[in-house]
């Protein structure tokens, strides 16, 4: 059963990249990236990561993919583009061979040290155990006792990128262009 | 003959390095930058899944917790970088990185 859910959910993943990666269309691409979200998720899920799946579907995928979607029909992208033609020859090719090194690099370091990954930390409860908001509440703990600095370093992070986003997208007064965007 | 296999935490770190290689692939070949950001995502998940599967594997809830981080700070990328997307194309129509080299040296 569990080999079954992972192999549904890599399908859904692999699927996913590959078509953000080739499709033409902007707005299939971010459908594409839907699906490979949504396949996280589930691992997520299968591995007893269920709040961190509830947040990779309601952060991503309703929100952020969201984001994207607003903004392609807002500037007015969503026809597909010309994926034939490619300006520098030589450039496709040698992505594919570095990033196929790069992941053949990554592959021989998992196998490499796949032994020396042992049990340490202080245990991770889960809702076998019969505690059915155990992993929420190690979560909470984790974040609210070690890692509240970074937490509320977050936050002035967040208020930054709400401010800076306004100041970026905001029309200024000598902009008169015609595209009657007002973001 | 399939029950008897389960998967381990190598299959999901490999299924992790093979979506990082396909973002990689994204970033390096594309050139609509809506695409490229959304292969940043795509290497943001498998650094994440990547993470889970060591929590799980190593039993320690410290790898979630940073997985949280990294969603709150992707958030906050995304919304930064779209920005300055919707600003650039507000002056061009045109979508291309490769029009964006005011700044070559």
């Amino acid at each position: 059963m569990e080999l079954f859910v992972f192999i549904c959910s890599a399908a859904m993943v692999i699927a996913g990249a590959l078509g953000v990666v080739l499709r033409s269309n902007p707005v299939h691409a971010a459908l594409s990236l839907v699906l490979t979200l949504f396949g996280i998720a589930v691992m997520f899920v299968s591995q007893e990561a269920e709040f961190l799946a509830a947040v990779q579907v309601i952060v991503y995928a309703g929100a952020i993919v969201v984001l994207f979607l607003f903004v392609i029909m807002l500037l007015g992208v969503d026809r597909a583009e010309n994926l034939k033609t490619e300006p520098l020859g030589i450039q496709r090719p040698l992505a594919i061979v570095l990033s196929l090194g790069f992941v053949a690099l990554l592959v021989a370091t998992i196998l490499q040290g796949r032994d020396s990954l042992n049990m340490r930390g202080d245990g991770l409860n889960t809702a076998a155990n019969g505690d059915h908001d155990a992993n929420i509440r190690q979560i909470a703990r984790s974040i609210f006792s070690d890692y509240v600095v970074a937490f509320e370093v977050t936050s002035i992070l967040l208020i930054v990128a709400v401010v800076g986003t306004v100041v970026l997208a905001r029309k200024r007064k000598s902009d008169k262009d015609i595209s009657g965007v007002s973001a | 003959m399939f029950a008897a296999i389960a998967p381990t935490s190598t299959w999901y770190l490999i299924l992790g390095a093979v979506l990082f290689g396909i973002g990689m692939v994204g970033v390096l070949v594309r050139r609509n930058p809506l695409i490229m950001f959304m292969s940043i995502e795509l290497m943001l998940n498998a650094v994440n899944l990547t993470f889970v599967a060591l929590s799980t594997q190593l039993t320690d809830i410290n790898g979630q917790t940073a997985v949280f981080f990294v969603l709150v700070v992707a958030a906050a990328e995304v919304v930064v970088g779209l920005g300055i997307i919707v600003a650039i194309m507000r002056r061009r129509s045109e979508v291309s990185v490769d029009d964006l080299s005011a700044l070559k040296g």
